[in-house]
């Protein structure tokens, strides 16, 4: 069994300089209380892992916003003009990723790989710098696996075990990030007893997961 | 004929181009509006990046499910026949060749089939997000634009000059004046709208036409 905290509880062991995987996609699965979390606890210097940043002044950007990240992983910024004016005054650094090998590298450091071949960024400016290997005639860029101290993902259910299941598209990014850092927080709307779980419906299985949250209001609509 | 007549002529021509139970990709701009013009019964699927096969009309007001958007972040639904995933598994289906067409924006398309769609040297960049894995991944890359920027420039060209997205993946031009094919020998010139002149269209392209000796109208 995980042990269930508060979101505070959560992110007591997030410190200056972490990295911090976020899951989410625009707003749809993403774990907004521990965010919160992590920006009422007040760290920063933080290197935050996310595909993109939406709409608004919550979440990642209220972070942003306060100056306590240092740093930004993803495939895409268009969505909040405020990361680009940070990004443009020097005060955030952006990496971008192309967005099938965001999820991969991720994977890639969850599953124990060293790195990804991929065709994708051949050609563009994304190459410079990195190793071009040619296997069976066809060449490939070798991309890096992408790990972090800590992942914040979401769950529509999970069991006290750590069983998590997502609605829909709220799958995302949240699979790979689970998979992919030294301590991960799941926060789910509603946590069961085990066995209660179908478990041939489980989207991230319980040995990824070392702490439940649960949500205390569930999202309603689409923003 | 108005812009948004000619941006929904370029949608039609494309939706035409769809073979039955074709799985494609659209993305954000006049790709979107292929999928009014999608006709019934042909089996063909939406892909949406963010993670399913299947995306539906938007939902009515009051109805929007917090947990299924489309790649744009706005409320979707899903058509009988669906399948949802996470991302990994989502551009697994786009590099991994499962993705039958992808359509897509674009800056810049140059003789090569080479693709700028991402930025501007100078401006904002945006970011990248799928673009890049879909138009290596998808089995054919289909580009829908206006024939000319706003400044009247010519968008198909000898070389792109902006910072590529992919590099020689492009098969198909769509644009308020021609249908373009890309083929080894070149740009093929295959149909100009019923609008325009066969000058017109070779005026407002810098890049070397090929005129088909079939040349239709759409």
């Amino acid at each position: 069994m995980k042990p269930i905290k508060t979101p505070q509880q959560a992110v007591e062991d997030i410190k200056d300089g972490a990295s911090i995987m976020i899951g989410g996609f625009i707003s749809c699965g993403r774990p907004m209380d521990v965010l919160e979390a992590v920006y009422q606890k007040g760290v920063k210097d933080l290197t935050i892992i996310s595909n993109d940043t939406p709409k608004g002044e919550d979440g990642i950007v209220k972070l942003v916003l306060a100056g306590r990240v240092k740093k930004f992983i993803g495939s895409f910024i268009g969505m909040n003009r405020i990361m680009g004016e940070k990004m443009k005054s020097g005060e955030l650094a952006i990496e971008l990723v192309p967005q099938g090998t965001f999820v991969e590298r991720i994977r890639a450091a969850g599953a124990g790989l060293g790195g990804v071949l991929t065709p994708t960024g051949l050609g563009t400016a994304i190459e410079k710098g990195k190793q071009v290997l040619e296997v069976d005639g066809r060449k490939f860029l070798l991309e890096k696996p992408l790990r972090a101290d800590f992942a914040i993902v979401k769950a529509n259910r999970a069991d006290k075990y750590g069983n998590g299941f997502a609605a829909g598209s709220s799958k995302n990014f949240n699979v790979a990030m689970a998979m992919a850092a030294d301590h991960v927080i799941l926060e789910a709307e509603e946590i069961v007893e085990p066995g209660q779980m179908d478990p041939e419906k489980i989207t991230y299985p319980s040995v990824f997961i070392n702490a439940l949250v649960k949500v205390a209001k569930p999202a309603k609509g689409v923003n | 004929m108005s812009e948004e007549e000619s941006r929904l002529r370029i949608a039609r021509r494309i939706a035409k181009e769809l073979p039955d139970n074709a799985v494609v990709n659209l993305g954000i701009g006049i790709p979107t509006l292929v999928s009014s013009f999608l006709p019934e019964g042909k089996g063909i699927l939406l892909h949406s990046e963010n993670g399913y096969i299947g995306l539906g009309a938007p939902p009515p007001a009051g109805q929007e499910d917090p947990d299924l958007v489309n790649a744009g972040g706005q409320a979707a639904t899903l058509v009988p026949g669906s399948s949802c995933f996470d991302s990994s598994m989502s551009f697994a289906i786009v590099r991994g060749k499962h993705l039958d067409y992808t359509i897509l924006g674009a800056l810049e398309v140059d003789e090569e089939g080479n693709l700028a769609n991402y930025m501007i040297p100078g401006k904002f960049v945006p970011g990248i997000g799928g673009a890049m894995d879909l138009s290596v991944g998808a089995k054919n890359v289909v580009i829908a634009m206006e024939h000319v920027n706003k400044h009247g420039e010519p968008k198909i060209v000898p070389k792109c000059t902006l910072p590529l997205t992919a590099a020689k993946e492009v098969n198909l031009i769509v644009t308020d004046l021609a249908f373009i094919r890309i083929t080894p020998k070149g740009l093929v010139l295959e149909e100009i709208a019923e609008d325009t002149t066969l000058e017109e269209v070779i005026k407002k392209t810098s890049a070397k036409l090929i005129v088909s000796e079939k040349l239709g109208r759409f």
